[in-house]
């Protein structure tokens, strides 16, 4: 046939191509991970700007620094940059970089589409922080843009934000269904379903509740444009349609949404536990069992967001059992990590004392969600500084710490290098003094009803709010250590071996560090 | 699970270009719906623009897939990849369209009732008295504010009654689409025996009733403007109708276009053979799954 593809097929197990183009035209799911990471780091430190902008106006009571509608702007563009921008990308390069290597796979199954998905976030991202400078400002409706406040009074840039999540969409859908056919079909002979790596296991099940939800998502956003500017009117009572379908809708993404940011941390704290336990992980098909009903129940249980909007009580009821439920499975998994310390010969290296406070932490953040799942209880809590307490320690102590410990732990197969041990001890004590200081104080405030997304507040929460902005910047600039240890590690170092870690077990040990450009071209034989 | 050697396609720059394009599509697309109103307004023609560079990126992109095909690096394995692909794709599609079929349900069970004051909800609702001469009904042929903000529809889309359902355009829809899924399976059952006579003949025939559809929806549009009065704006009536009847049209021009792909891919260039076609597979599952969709919305939009 054509002569070219011949050649570029005898050139294909050569390294990386020189220059700029190699990151530009790449199919090397090495280099499409490692893009994500980047672009993810890149979008957590603009995110996290945001929030320092945030924490800064609060610090004190009465208007400081910003205006309210530019501090509107910040809380928006924060939420939607940091889910969409920040832990989906970061967790989509783990899968890329560890997927095929943890199954004993050449590559991702569609490697040209897989660059594809990446290539679309930088420019669906350049879109969102663009509305900043247009007229009438960025997104001011918060990151679960409810009608009528996206749709009546939403700033002309909203139709930029809608189709900028569109085509973040697009990515994620194309970025999982590309891992959802690599685990499915390219694991090497031998990796049976139930002797896949439990980071595989959690993707798969985070994959299957992407491609489920994100279709539901750009269907909203798409009822949201036609109600702007085409004259339906699916949220508009006057016409027949309700704003609070806008929330059922929503939700009914939001809620599968929340467990794609924290299944793959669950997948990633169970290795870190394992290796750093120096024992076999316990109960490992029970926590497959625990993620895929915590996976089935999610998409039974978003109206526990909405208890305070006028559900009839049946529903109230129905949700909050429902959501209750998810608590026994999600106790597996903590009891299953306890069990695999218990008696183990523990050291805590940086990505142990990640995974470890991970645990601890993630544990607080789920019992606050239990508070938040009984109705009563929520008519009080909803809308308060406690939601706010509560969603960031399963996301910031959750999933962004086990980023953290997964790039601790696997930077030395990515790099070659090992990263130094003290400064990441360090980074690792100053976030998690941070965190704590920053949230947990905010369960207090919201307990005494301080409501969320305002700007100024009365005059008795201004003890712990500054307390909570000390511990922000606290923990912010530490993140600036985290960069320099990357950067230090991936420049140079001591010399990682390729098992790396004593105690690690999995295909991708088995590999040289740094890990070749191409792993397995053949499939690697497993008993 | 075979062994041996997966194809892992070299360096590319259709991706690269494929997300520009999607970034020019979504620019144009943006800044021309927010500048409607302003004739002066260029932003059209990065939409144009955008729109014509993805599409040329899709045909180079599919052109060296199939290059590639043809000259058999793909093994076994990889097509395997394609037919999860394809699989998992179109149910990405089934829940878009779930969205849209959910809203449809929770307006006609909950929220227009409500709205006319069914139920301790919708006794609520009318205490504060907003729009008290509302009642609730299906197809809603007027708004809570009485056609304030809307144009008010005289006639709906729905079931006529048997006496009159061989002059009733959705009926005649069915009977197009249903019929073009049984011959685009009989095409298949061509190809399989290694018929390509009768595969192109009824794939053409696949790719006709695809038109003629396209054809009686614009039609029914036509009506529904001209003599129904049943616009977008008239309510949620026409909000669910047109957005559902509308993403179904939309995807049955695409399903119709891969087809008439495969067919010229079949007249042109003789691809596909009797165990080894993919590509026209994809299509037709995609063809099925418009036909099943359509299925739906004729009982859940028409007939119910």
């Amino acid at each position: 046939m054509s002569a070219v593809i011949e050649n570029h097929h005898d050139e294909h197990d050569h390294g990386p191509a020189k220059g700029i183009t190699r990151w530009l035209y790449t199919t090397n799911h090495k280099d499409i991970g490692t893009l994500y990471l980047w672009f993810s780091f890149a979008m957590f430190l603009i995110g996290g700007a945001m929030a320092m902008v945030i924490r800064a106006e609060l610090f004190q009571p009465g208007m400081q620094i910003v205006e309210p509608e530019f501090y509107n702007q910040m809380i928006t563009l924060h939420g939607l940059i940091m889910i969409f921008g920040g832990v989906m990308p970061a967790f989509v390069g783990l899968a890329n970089w560890l997927v095929p290597m943890m199954i004993g796979a050449p590559d991702m199954a569609l490697p040209r589409m897989n660059n594809l998905s990446f290539w679309i976030l930088p420019f669906a991202f350049f879109i969102l922080l663009s509305s900043l400078f247009m007229e009438g400002g960025a997104p001011n409706f918060g990151w679960t843009f409810y009608a009528p406040l996206s749709t009546t009074y939403a700033p002309p840039s909203v139709t930029f934000f809608i189709f900028s999540v569109h085509i973040m969409g697009a990515s994620s859908i194309m970025g999982a269904i590309n891992v959802v056919v690599t685990i499915m079909n390219m694991r090497a002979p031998g990796v049976t379903l139930m002797k896949m790596p439990l980071f595989v296991w959690s993707w798969l099940i985070t994959a299957y509740l992407l491609i489920a939800v994100m279709p539901v998502l750009a269907g909203a956003v798409t009822m949201m444009l036609m109600d702007i500017h085409f004259g339906t009117s699916f949220f508009n009572a006057a016409g027949g349609g309700d704003p609070v379908l806008f929330q059922h809708i929503f939700w009914f993404f939001g809620h599968p949404e929340v467990y794609i940011m924290i299944l793959p941390a669950f997948g990633i704290v169970s290795h870190i536990i394992e290796t750093f336990s120096r024992k076999q992980l316990f109960g490992y098909s029970s926590m497959v069992w625990a993620m895929l009903s915590i996976a089935i129940l999610s998409f039974v249980v978003w109206a526990h967001h909405m208890f305070t909007v006028g559900l009839p009580l049946a529903a109230e009821i129905f949700f909050m059992w429902a959501t209750m439920l998810i608590a026994v499975p999600t106790g597996v998994k903590v009891f299953n990590w306890v069990a695999t310390m218990f008696r183990g010969s523990l050291t805590f290296e940086t990505p142990m004392l990640f995974a470890v406070a991970f645990v601890v932490l993630f544990t607080i953040g789920g019992l606050s969600g239990l508070m938040l799942a009984i109705v009563p209880a929520d008519f009080q809590y909803h809308d308060t500084y406690f939601v706010v307490a509560h969603f960031h320690y399963v996301l910031v102590p959750g999933a962004i710490f086990s980023i953290m410990a997964a790039v601790y732990y696997w930077i030395p197969k990515w790099s070659g290098n090992m990263y130094d041990e003290r400064l990441g001890k360090l980074h690792f004590w100053l976030s998690f003094v941070g965190v704590n200081v920053t949230f947990f104080p905010q369960h207090f405030i919201g307990l005494a009803g301080m409501p969320r997304r305002y700007p100024d507040y009365a005059l008795i929460f201004a003890d712990w709010n500054m307390v909570s902005s000390v511990g922000a910047f606290l923990f912010g600039f530490s993140q600036l250590l985290f960069l320099f240890i990357v950067i230090k590690t991936v420049m140079g170092g001591k010399k990682a071996t390729d098992q790396v870690w004593e105690g690690a077990k999995g295909l991708e040990w088995t590999v040289a560090s740094p890990a070749p450009y191409h792993t397995f071209s053949t499939p690697p034989k497993i008993d | 699970m075979s062994g041996g050697s997966y194809y892992v396609p070299d360096q590319s720059r259709f991706p690269i270009f494929m997300a520009l394009s999607l970034f020019l599509l979504v620019m144009g697309a943006s800044s021309t719906i927010n500048n409607l109103d302003d004739p002066a307004s260029n932003s059209v023609y990065i939409l144009y623009f955008g729109f014509a560079c993805l599409f040329l990126t899709m045909f180079f992109w599919f052109r060296q897939v199939i290059k590639e095909h043809l000259a058999g690096l793909d093994s076994n394995q990889l097509k395997q990849s394609y037919v999860y692909g394809m699989a998992w794709f179109i149910f990405s599609e089934v829940m878009f369209f779930a969205a849209f079929f959910g809203a449809l349900f929770y307006v006609r069970a909950l929220a227009v009732p409500w709205l006319a004051g069914e139920g301790s909800k919708g006794a609520a609702i009318t205490a504060i008295e907003l729009w008290p001469a509302f009642e609730s009904s299906w197809p809603v042929m007027t708004t809570p504010d009485q056609g304030n903000e809307f144009d008010l529809a005289k006639k709906s889309m729905a079931w006529p009654g048997w006496s009159k359902a061989l002059q009733w355009l959705p009926m005649w829809n069915t009977i197009v689409l249903l019929s073009s899924s049984w011959t685009v399976h009989l095409a298949h059952l061509g190809l399989k025996k290694g018929n390509r006579r009768k595969f192109n003949v009824y794939l053409g025939i696949t790719v006709f009733l695809a038109l003629i559809f396209v054809g009686l929806q614009a039609l029914e549009y036509y009506e529904a403007y001209a003599h129904y009065g049943l616009k977008l704006n008239s309510g949620i009536y026409g909000s669910t109708f047109f957005m559902l009847t509308g993403f179904h049209g939309f995807h049955v021009m695409m399903g119709g276009f891969m087809l008439a792909i495969m067919l010229a891919r079949s007249v042109f260039a003789g691809h596909f053979e009797q165990h080894d076609h993919f590509g026209f597979e994809a299509a037709s599952w995609y063809w099925h799954f418009v036909d099943v969709v359509w299925l739906m919305l004729f009982i859940f939009v028409y007939i119910l």
